[in-house]
């Protein structure tokens, strides 16, 4: 049988345990839901199993086989050979979380790397080694600023994405959190900073910031947001994209307290949404009460450099009902893949990403608003997403351009009503001029 | 005798690379948000970043390094086969946005493994979305506050868990804004009967338990237990961590739970990953469908794949898009190349492993097992003898089975069995492999003391003071 190398001599090994049946091992088991079937399929070959699959997969079209600008958080990356050369390595991904660090030194140095070169991005002082994804990272965010403060209110834009509105919902759920959300200028696309001060009070416990935001665009007024949750005591958190921050202050600069944001752009495919990799990142005076694995570099029994799981006082395995968060498994392997990402990069070739995707994203909106009838919805300033207004129906443009063979921008008419004729493209070092070139001018010929 | 290979390698900042490039200013980004120099991450060459990478790989053990029997890990093999399908460009580089035609083959694989994971565990739907086990039962137990404020049943709000039971179990039930009840076991092990009834109340909104338990023993009461939590108006949750004991021998849905969490990552062969990415899809009974997050996979009338948000009592979303497709995919694949015949062939063989390590190391005496006798996919010992005897602590055990190659058990789990090794040998191990192990853990027993104490002496490090690293905490670079 597949994988099972005592399959054929069971029975051998049932005698040795004066045993006759496998079944004497299920005899604990009530008999009136014993079951001896399952009905799905007969297992498959190998071989077999490979074709089934080919079948499905030509279901689906890649970006490769479809050019795609859609934002809304998640675009395609290059991604280079050597990460998956390195995640590959079976003693890397086949290896459990390193609760005996003797046998998962390089791992665990490896995840030391990733938390120093997070921490070191977001200019916060120390990282965890990940949490699930973006998403559930503000949440813990969240319900770590209330611990930390003893308040009860967290605040966020309203334009978040709304997977991340749903997810701290239910995260706010358990502690009683309350969620007050800030609007956004209806010109530049930035928070509306008047409505930001009338809502952090002294019930506050943290504010989220996302830079760029939802909207692809720069929140550059920083320091007067950090004013305003300090002069509150409520704690600034910072939601970032991480290439970004190569060419973009870190938020440490102006002062934010956690930085969180999605790592899955650090070399991990898209993966139709997952794997991801939630990035956690605070200052120092927070570590007790962060969420997640934290590694620090300690000494072996002979006073040798060694590394091992730091805080686990913290965690659901000892702390159990009183622990900062229920997480143990994480994205382990994502932040490998994002740590050789990064260290392939270096500091100089993070920049020149950075400015590519600036770059590119000027092209693109240039290119496209010089077709009759689009126009940037806002004036701030944007990384590689932006908002443009189109002059059809934005439902019907995608479906006319998935004709095409392209998926144009992802829609903000549900979301976001009053948006009902915009889109949100984003787009990357992995869009060629001739792509935009092309993606342009169908997009004439379509009008 | 074994040996890890050993570097003593640098940390990447330690690595001479190239020079940090000055940075040139971008007018068009505003200027308080400007970067003023480069991030202090190393300029290296793509073969010194492989080698480093390659170095650390090599003093790291995974489970193609050898056994590696973690209780309640299900450290089994990850087939090849998975991983090569997974990475094909038509699943990997699909966007969760992309229009659903686009997208048939993804939205297909999710539809049918929601159905399989149905069949396999006796319950009526399934929910992809969470990304690991403790997130499946923070998924469970908002779905059981849901049913109970649907119900305008406000008052629960306790949840009792045996004090056997995993520590993401009472961690979870905290986040959601529930009370942890931990209630004894038996002397058997086992939940008491008794104590469930007396501690049941109007104020339970749920019972978690795992079957088999962390002790390997399954609740043969189990029916009377579902009836017992049922008539108190309270929910019965099922951690299946154990999930690799009972596959094709029974089903936690027959038994009487109404709530069901499984972790990909260990039954269903996706690789840990060092801790990640897993996946802990969360399965229900009927009457909590409604409460189940969105967006659910349906199948219209002329066989689409559609993502359905019209579901007005969901609790809404507890990940980003649908979950870690990646590693569903992978799971999809496995339960197709094992079929029924083969699932089921996988927990008798996981049972058989256990039982066979058990009584071997047992008949020996030089470890002791306390409670019942019959186990399932894992078995408990105790440590408590060599600890009286030669003063040998169940971490020195463990640290010494590091110098023989083999990755030692749990240790110290769960909490009512004293210098606890927790052992689940999965499937994947050959008679041979268990053997040996077996060999390792006796011999061990019978060497001196010091040589436990002072062990490993054959891996990259000598034991680790994790005691220090969070005394003095060093947890970046920056602060070497």
């Amino acid at each position: 049988m597949k994988f099972i190398p005592n399959s054929e001599i069971k029975n051998e090994m049932l005698k040795e345990l004066n045993l006759k049946n496998i079944n004497d091992l299920f005899s604990d088991i009530p008999k009136e839901i014993k079951i001896n079937e399952l009905d799905i399929p007969k297992g498959l070959s190998q071989q077999e199993t490979e074709k089934k699959l080919q079948k499905i997969a030509s279901k689906n079209k890649s970006y490769n086989d479809m050019l795609t600008f859609l934002g809304g958080g998640i675009k395609p990356h290059y991604i280079p050979a050597i990460v998956k050369s390195i995640t590959s390595r079976s003693e890397f991904f086949t290896s459990y979380t390193p609760y005996q660090p003797e046998a998962s030194q390089g791992f665990l140095q490896a995840m030391f790397e990733y938390q120093s070169m997070i921490a070191q991005l977001t200019g916060m002082d120390v990282s965890n080694c990940s949490l699930y994804d973006g998403v559930t990272a503000i949440s813990e965010a969240a319900l770590m600023c209330s611990r930390i403060t003893k308040r009860n209110t967290f605040v966020m834009p309203h334009n978040i994405s709304w997977d991340k509105k749903c997810v701290l919902k239910n995260y706010a759920k358990g502690p009683g959190l309350k969620i007050k959300e800030v609007p956004y200028d209806d010109k530049t696309g930035k928070i509306n900073f008047k409505e930001l001060k009338k809502a952090v009070d002294f019930d506050v416990a943290g504010v989220y910031i996302e830079n760029p935001n939802f909207f692809g665009i720069f929140e550059d007024d920083v320091e007067e947001i950090n004013k305003i949750c300090k002069d509150a005591g409520a704690l600034f958190v910072a939601g970032v994209d991480p290439i970004s921050l190569g060419i973009i202050r870190s938020p440490g600069e102006y002062d934010a307290d956690i930085v969180i944001g999605e790592g899955r752009c650090l070399g991990n495919p898209m993966d139709y949404g997952g794997s991801s990799l939630g990035i956690f990142s605070c200052k120092k005076d927070f570590i007790r009460q962060m969420p997640g694995r934290i590694i620090g570099l300690t000494k072996d029994a002979a006073g040798k450099r060694a590394f091992c799981m730091a805080f686990q006082t913290r965690e659901q395995h000892i702390r159990r009902a009183r622990a900062t968060s229920n997480i143990c498994t994480n994205e382990g392997l994502c932040a490998l893949a994002a740590s050789v990402y990064l260290s392939w990069l270096g500091g100089n070739g993070l920049s020149k990403l950075a400015k590519t995707n600036f770059e590119k994203g000027r092209l693109l909106a240039e290119k496209l608003t010089s077709i009759n009838g689009f126009k940037l919805r806002f004036t701030g300033s944007f990384f590689n997403e932006f908002v443009v207004k189109c002059p059809i129906d934005v439902n019907n443009l995608n479906k006319r351009l998935l004709l095409e063979n392209i998926h144009c921008g992802f829609a903000l008419n549900e979301n976001y009503p009053e948006l009902k004729d915009c889109m949100l493209l984003g787009v990357t070092e992995i869009h060629s001029d001739d792509d935009i070139n092309h993606f342009v001018s169908i997009l004439r010929e379509v009008l | 005798m074994y040996h890890s290979a050993v570097y003593n390698e640098p940390l990447l900042k330690e690595l001479v690379g190239i020079k940090k490039e000055s940075i040139s200013p971008i007018n068009s980004i505003p200027k308080n948000l400007q970067k003023t120099k480069i991030d202090d991450i190393p300029n290296l060459d793509e073969t010194q970043v492989i080698r480093h990478f390659h170095h650390l790989s090599q003093m790291n053990y995974g489970v193609d390094s050898g056994i590696y029997p973690l209780g309640s890990c299900t450290m089994k093999y990850n087939p090849r086969l998975c991983e090569q399908i997974a990475s094909w460009d038509k699943f990997s580089n699909t966007h969760p946005f992309q229009d659903y035609s686009t997208a048939q083959g993804n939205l297909q694989i999710m539809f049918e493994l929601e159905r399989m994971l149905c069949e396999i565990t006796g319950m009526d739907f399934f929910c992809l979305q969470p990304a690991a086990g403790a997130h499946g039962e923070f998924l469970g137990l908002l779905l059981t506050r849901a049913y109970h404020d649907y119900n305008k049943d406000y008052e629960r709000n306790e949840v009792i868990l045996p004090d056997t039971s995993h520590g993401t179990n009472p961690a979870s039930v905290s986040m959601a804004g529930y009370k942890t009840i931990e209630i004894p076991s038996t002397n058997e092990g086992t939940v008491d009967l008794d104590v469930l009834e007396k501690t049941l109340s109007n104020k339970t909104a749920c019972f978690m338990l795992t079957n088999p338990n962390t002790l390997g023993i399954f609740e043969s009461e189990i029916l009377k237990i579902s009836k017992l939590v049922h008539k108190a108006g309270s929910l019965l949750y099922y951690d299946g961590a154990n999930m690799n004991a009972i596959m094709g021998k029974v089903r936690p849905g027959d038994m009487g739970f109404d709530i069901v969490h499984l972790n990909l990552h260990k039954t269903f062969s996706t690789p840990h990953g060092g801790g990640g990415p897993g996946s802990g899809p969360v399965g229900v009974n009927i009457k909590l469908e409604k409460f189940l997050p969105i967006p659910r996979i349906a199948k219209t009338k002329d066989c689409t794949f559609v993502l359905d948000y019209d579901a007005p009592d969901s609790i809404g979303k507890i990940k980003g898009f649908y979950g870690n497709f990646s590693v569903l995919l992978k799971a999809y694949v496995y339960i197709l190349m094992m079929g029924y015949d083969g699932l089921r062939e996988v927990s008798e063989t996981a049972v058989l492993n256990s039982n066979y390590m058990k009584k071997k190391i047992l008949d020996k005496k030089r470890y002791e097992m306390p409670y019942a006798n019959l186990r399932k996919h894992e078995f408990v010992l105790s440590c408590e003898k060599l600890k009286q005897i030669k003063d040998v602590r169940a971490m020195d055990v463990a640290k010494r089975l590091l110098d023989y190659g083999f990755h030692p058990p749990t240790v110290y789990f769960p909490l009512i069995v004293k210098e606890a090794l927790m052992i689940e040998p999965t499937e994947s191990e050959s008679k041979d492999d268990l053997n040996r192990y077996i060999n390792a853990l006796i011999k061990i027993a019978d060497e001196n003391p010091e040589t436990l104490k002072n062990a490993p002496n054959n891996c990259p490090v000598m034991r680790v003071d994790d005691v220090g690293a969070t005394k003095n905490p060093i947890l970046t670079w920056n602060m070497v």
